[in-house]
């Protein structure tokens, strides 16, 4: 293949900052960065798509084309990754779609996201020394590497609070200021203001679940949502619109202003400043070093016909996909290669996933109308994730927000939903599935994921993208914790499922065999480019500025370390504004580490 | 959904030199109709390259002058031209006529023109080289006080020189025919000072001069007759012009702004909604452009002025179409599972984003040109410092057939308090040819 | 010129400019902030009518064998009309027209080796060339086996080569023509008319799906309840019960 990289480069005009990748974490810090009154390009690989043009009620509900052939993301024939689940295996390329759902527009994945818009507890970001504190390191699986963030949940928790306001997230606080609130979640870490907008309503499967888990002695809540439960006029004073309950929310866009993204929240103010600009269907190829290596001098991007640009820039702030976001840093040359066999290095380190299991129900006599749904629309129990529990003997740590979740009743995605046994196709299936399309649900476990010294990132030494640079290579498998808790909180689903009155109850384990990145109950890939306190495990300091290079800042779901029981959104956007805050309140007069290393 | 100005309908009255060719004859008649003595206030010696600087208060003032008229939305060329040095594109019956450039360039702006010359083309259309075509609002213009365009001659002066050249205004014969001007402005221009009101007080009288001088509101809120020329006794109540129509702005309580009270006018012109209307189409051109960032004691004044109009049609409403007419079952299936999303069941829509359909008058207007372009090419709603959301409603041309259009907008037309007559799809055809919008599939 | 798509403030207002190439220096498209049109953009439109004014790509006997095979993974019976009259190998030839039958978003750079099972598909071949040799190597296997067209079987013998095809006791390239088969013929009998398949809504209705509906907000407060939506499709047509035809 012909590279475009190899071509001598244009130049651009020098800006105060350039933004690699524009979905939520790089819109909400060219809001923050622009405000403050630099200049900023954004560039992003993905084309403009916007509401009423792209993705409006006039076209939008077509399974066939946003879900099954997932018209809102980003091909593979653009860019995949290579995959094994142990360093001894060759990695292959993950040729079709699957878990990996890189955005593929303006907006990023959150544009397609589901809306869950939740907070890590404050024992998420200080994992290491909470469990050496309660428990010891005894009995837990040795591989485990465990590390505090630098951070802590009281001091991202203005940004949290700054994040769910300009999403308009709908919810009940469980814990204001400290004290408990009826309705909410108990568990969580203390919130100074409730949710922007009330909880969303109860389907009649949310209801059951409700009733049932709170006759067991738990505390159910309705899920924090970016599908948003009534009109809401966020902080830049974009306004957004009610959930409708489509179901058709999760790798959709939003046709009508209720699902929370950039499109919908950000950019409408965004592109109002002089100060901005966007430039679409570019690829930036690496990030380019001063002769130093310790300071960035901007980007290079490819254009759509090929062409190749140079981006100068003062502060570069890397905002892609997790896998891109890793993959960028090893393109470039920033930070240490983490090492499976020495433990050195940090780049591609701490990768991690999410740990699914639950239980399939069906249900004999119920009309579940499955069809009046939203991405984020269900319920939750919090009694078994994070630390909420006690531990001590179980040889795990970590668990799962056991949810249940009233998405959608999209057809082709439920026609294998029929119980275990039953052909899938011929005359018995149509009737199973006629009579499951009512009646299937599951209860879902949305389980914590800790790095593992045997996971991690690097580049591919064979496969290639399309302008010839290597893919990035995913080494993962679950790991004996991942697997004890799974098994754990399968059992609680099923006992939920039971008390709920299924006839037929299936559970399932994801951690129990080997990972695919074909089993898709879930999308959260994390870490590779972490935070932390400590330069020789993590990539970036507390403010998600590179230690190696100071005017890097990288943001994402790669920042976190460990990944905890709830969906990455709303920590992805309040690291980023935490972030932003830091490179204007600090970093603009010093320009150098924020942190002593 | 409203219309109001856009350049493009201006144009309309550019029909006019047609008849231009018959009055010719009247000369003396016609002398009175171009009779521009008013603009001898105006200094005629000193070009304006050769002035001193303007006085920076009067060039502030100049500015709001050209802001609430509006002049940068038609001198400024699409696609990312310099302001005030031309090039839009005003499409006419007759041809395409290009603005002019007005910066203070020598060569291709106005440089060279005295403050005579200039006050002589904006309220009277006549250029030192040419008559204007009427596209050129002049005959709201001529209402223009001297104050007024002292300080819009000082803005204008202050202006960058830009050098642009817009393409030339090439009309076929006998449209080229720029003398026929004086023939039409014989026939229709109201030639003629704003006159103060004395049985009302100042606001009223401020509101009615920015109505109809400055922000010459009648251009698309006054149905024009053949030749098109204002049809003077339908003074602002409504008018139909490119595809948009421009609603009703007297007291009508079918059809008009009965409902409105005086907030809600401001509202809609600051932010480009409030809670019955979303401004779109050629209105939140003129909400972006000049409303939104007029003072709010001017909004105040025009809201005074437009609620102080009598109904100009006592109307009552119609008996609403039963539930039960086929068409309309057909048009609520259409409604509820196409338009509900963002109307609402009820016809609520959504605050500053999507219409409030249920009794609301522009709904209920007489001519439904506006519905029916809404839900064939879509509508972009006004992005103001405001409300900067900016939601559009999708087009839906390329689903709806005429008679599924017709159906769901003659339901919305009878349902929720609104009582009008149907929709045919004849009319949805029509318009679905003229905007060139797509086909239903 | 420079071909990534640039926005600055003015074009970002102007809401339609995507596809604009900027130039280098200026940002500005104009005034299009408010003379920006909101007709959907042009690949906004479902790309539902691939060009089939050649031949499709199934030859008959292909297609015959697809439909055979169809009508047995879902069958006419009491609860609905069969995958061949519900138009599923209609819209087969469609999908394999287009980008998908073509693998257009598929990775499909070498080199190809066999992978684990986690690894997933590493074959080569678009889906037109699954169909193309998955095909010829059933009708081999088929008569082979029993001396006979598939279309000449029992309805039984029919299901009986289905199941072991399903459960690779026929080889790989078979297993892999029927899971596409099966993945195809649902998507055919469940994706929105608009596609070439489900006639009249009948793969919606036998499971109770509404179809193309955006709001459900006054039917989530009647949990439980039959609440008797007849589908309508993305062209906004409905199912008439008992009408044949119609749907768009």
């Amino acid at each position: 293949m012909a590279s475009a990289l190899t071509q001598t480069p244009r130049t651009r005009g020098k800006v105060d900052a350039v933004i690699v990748g524009l979905g939520w974490s790089g819109s909400l810090m060219a809001e923050e960065l622009t405000r403050a009154g630099l200049n900023v390009v954004a560039i992003e690989r993905g084309k403009w798509r916007d509401t009423a043009t792209d993705f409006p009620p006039a076209v939008d509900m077509d399974e066939l084309r946003w879900a099954t052939r997932r018209g809102m993301m980003q091909p593979q024939a653009v860019e995949t990754v290579t995959f094994r689940n142990t360093p001894e295996q060759t990695a292959l390329p993950v040729r079709e779609w699957n878990c990996f759902q890189f955005g593929w527009n303006v907006g990023g994945a959150g544009t397609h996201w589901a809306g869950m818009t939740w907070r890590f507890t404050p024992w998420d970001f200080e994992v290491a020394s909470r469990v050496k504190r309660r428990y010891g390191m005894d009995g837990l699986d040795p591989g485990l590497l465990l590390q505090d963030w630098g951070i802590g949940y009281d001091e991202l928790e203005p940004f949290y609070d700054r994040f769910e306001k300009i999403a308009g997230t709908s919810g009940k606080a469980g814990n204001l200021k400290g004290q408990t609130v009826p309705g909410g979640n108990p568990f969580e870490g203390p919130r100074q203001s409730d949710y922007p907008t009330p909880p969303l309503k109860d389907t009649r499967w949310m209801g059951l679940f409700r009733q049932t888990t709170e006759a067991m002695g738990y505390t159910p809540f309705t899920i924090p949502a970016g599908n948003i439960s009534t009109e809401w006029t966020n902080p830049l004073g974009v306004r957004m619109g009610p959930c409708t309950y489509c179901g058709y929310c999760e790798m959709f866009g939003c046709g009508n202003w209720s699902k929370s993204s950039p499109q919908a929240c950000i950019l409408p103010a965004l592109t109002r400043r002089s100060k901005f600009e966007i430039l679409s269907e570019a690829e930036v190829a690496r990030v380019n070093l001063a002769d130093d290596g310790k300071t960035a001098t901007g980007v290079t991007f490819v254009d759509a016909n090929g062409q190749l640009w140079e981006q100068p820039a003062d502060i570069v702030v890397i905002s892609a996909y997790q896998i891109d976001n890793i993959r960028l840093m090893l393109l470039s040359g920033i930070g240490k290669v983490y090492d499976p066999a020495t433990g050195k290095g940090t780049i591609g380190r701490n990768y991690a996933y999410q740990t699914i299991s639950g239980a399939n129900l069906f249900f004999e006599n119920e009309r579940f109308n499955p069809f009046i749904g939203g991405g984020a629309l269900g319920l939750q129990i919090d009694e078994w994730n994070g630390d909420n529990f006690d531990h001590s003997g179980l040889g795990f740590i970590g668990g799962a927000g056991i949810l249940v979740n009233s998405t959608n009743g999209r057809p082709i995605g439920l026609s294998d939903q029929v119980p275990e046994g039953t052909p899938a196709w011929g005359s018995e299936w149509k009737r199973a599935l006629k009579h499951s399309y009512q009646n299937g649900t599951a209860i879902f476990n949305q389980g914590t994921s800790f790095a593992h010294r045997k996971v991690f990132a690097d580049l591919d030494p064979t496969y290639k993208d399309r302008h010839g640079q290597p893919l990035l290579r995913v080494t993962f498998d679950y790991n004996e914790n991942d697997r004890r808790m799974a098994k754990f909180t399968m059992d609680k689903a099923v006992e939920i499922g039971r008390k709920a009155g299924a006839k037929t109850i299936q559970a399932f384990n994801s951690a129990e065999g080997h990972n695919t990145p074909y089993d898709q109950r879930s999308t959260h890939t994390t870490g590779g480019v972490v935070i932390g306190a400590d330069r020789e495990t993590s990539a970036l300091n507390r403010y998600s500025q590179s230690w190696d290079c100071h005017n890097v800042f990288v943001l994402g779901a790669s920042s976190f370390p460990n990944n905890a029981g709830y969906n990455p959104t709303a920590t992805v956007g309040a690291l980023a504004l935490h972030s932003a805050r830091a490179i204007i309140e600090r970093y603009l007069d010093k320009r150098e580490g924020l942190v002593a290393a | 959904m409203s219309a109001g100005k856009s350049k493009a309908r201006r144009i309309a009255r550019v029909a006019l030199p047609v008849i231009g060719a018959a009055v010719v004859l009247a000369g003396v008649l016609t002398w009175r109709a171009n009779d521009a003595s008013a603009d001898d206030v105006a200094d005629g010696t000193t070009a304006m390259q050769a002035l001193p600087a303007p006085d920076p208060a009067s060039v502030a003032r100049g500015r709001a002058v050209a802001i609430a008229a509006d002049c940068s939305a038609c001198h400024t060329r699409p696609g990312g031209g310099a302001a005030f040095a031309g090039g839009y594109p005003l499409e006419t019956p007759f041809g395409t006529i290009m603005s002019s450039n007005i910066t203070p360039d020598r060569a291709n702006g106005i440089g060279n023109w005295t403050e005579h010359d200039f006050f002589k083309a904006v309220r009277h259309g006549q250029s030192p080289d040419h008559f204007l075509y009427p596209a050129m609002p002049y005959t709201a213009y001529v209402q223009i006080s001297d104050e007024d365009m002292h300080d819009l001659w000082a803005y204008i002066r202050s202006l960058k020189p830009v050098s642009a050249v817009p393409e030339r205004t090439d009309l076929p014969f006998p449209f080229n025919l720029r003398i026929l001007v004086s023939g039409w402005n014989l026939l229709f221009f109201d030639n003629a000072p704003f006159q103060t009101d004395a049985s009302h007080d100042a606001a009223w009288n401020r509101g009615r001069y920015l109505t109809d001088a400055l922000a010459h509101c009648g251009t698309c809120h006054t149905s024009k007759n053949f030749l098109g020329a204002d049809r003077s006794h339908h003074y602002l109540a409504g008018g139909t012009l490119s595809g948009w129509h421009a609603p009703d702005l007297t007291g009508s309580a079918q059809t008009g702004l009965a409902s409105w009270s005086e907030q809600d006018l401001i509202s809609y012109l600051q932010t480009g909604s409030n809670d019955h209307a979303v401004a779109a189409g050629p209105m939140a051109e003129a909400v972006e452009h000049s409303t939104q960032k007029m003072p709010a004691a001017d909004l105040g004044a025009i809201a005074g002025y437009l609620k102080s109009l009598p109904a100009h049609s006592d109307n009552a409403a119609p008996k609403a179409l039963a539930a039960s007419d086929p068409v309309m079952q057909q048009g609520a299936l259409t409604y509820h599972t196409q338009c509900s999303a963002c109307h609402t069941p009820k016809g609520q829509g959504i605050a500053g984003m999507a219409t409030h359909l249920a009794d609301n008058a522009a709904v209920r207007a007489e001519d439904p040109t506006s519905l029916i372009h809404a839900v064939l090419m879509g509508a972009k709603a006004a992005r103001t410092d405001a409300n900067p959301t900016g939601a559009g409603m999708p087009s839906f041309g390329w689903r709806l057939s005429d008679e599924e259009v017709a159906a769901a907008l003659t339901h919305v037309r009878n349902t929720n308090g609104n009582a009008a007559a149907p929709v045919t799809a004849n009319q949805v055809a029509s318009l679905r040819k003229s905007l060139d919008a797509r086909e239903a599939r | 010129m420079q071909n990534f798509t640039k926005f600055g403030r003015r074009e970002m207002l102007a809401g339609g400019t995507l596809g604009l190439a900027a130039t280098a220096a200026s940002a500005a498209l104009i005034n299009g902030e408010s003379a920006s049109t909101t007709q959907l953009s042009s690949d906004a439109l479902p790309d539902t009518t691939p060009d089939l004014t050649g031949a499709p790509y199934l030859s008959h006997a292909e297609a015959g064998l697809v439909g055979a095979v169809f009508d047995r993974l879902i069958p006419q019976d009491d609860l609905s009309i069969g995958a061949v009259e519900a138009g599923c190998v209609d819209f087969l030839q469609r999908q394999l027209a287009g980008d998908w039958g073509h693998a257009a978003t598929r990775y499909r750079a070498g080199p190809f080796r066999p992978g684990t099972p986690e690894q997933g598909d590493q074959s080569p071949l678009t889906p037109r060339e699954r169909y193309r040799t998955g095909l010829k190597a059933m009708a081999l296997a088929v008569s082979k086996a029993t001396a006979k067209a598939f279309g000449d079987l029992s309805a039984d013998e029919q299901d009986d080569f289905l199941r072991a095809m399903e459960a690779g006791h026929h080889g790989d390239t078979l297993k892999s023509v029927f899971a596409l088969m099966l993945q195809n013929v649902r998507e055919g009998y469940f994706a929105d008319p608009l596609y070439g398949g489900n006639k009249d809504m009948a793969g919606w209705a036998l499971v109770g799906f509404p179809g193309a509906r955006y709001d459900y907000r006054q039917e989530i407060d009647r949990p439980g309840a039959d609440l008797g939506l007849a589908p309508v499709s993305l062209m906004g047509r409905t199912r008439v019960p008992g009408q044949a035809g119609g749907a768009a």
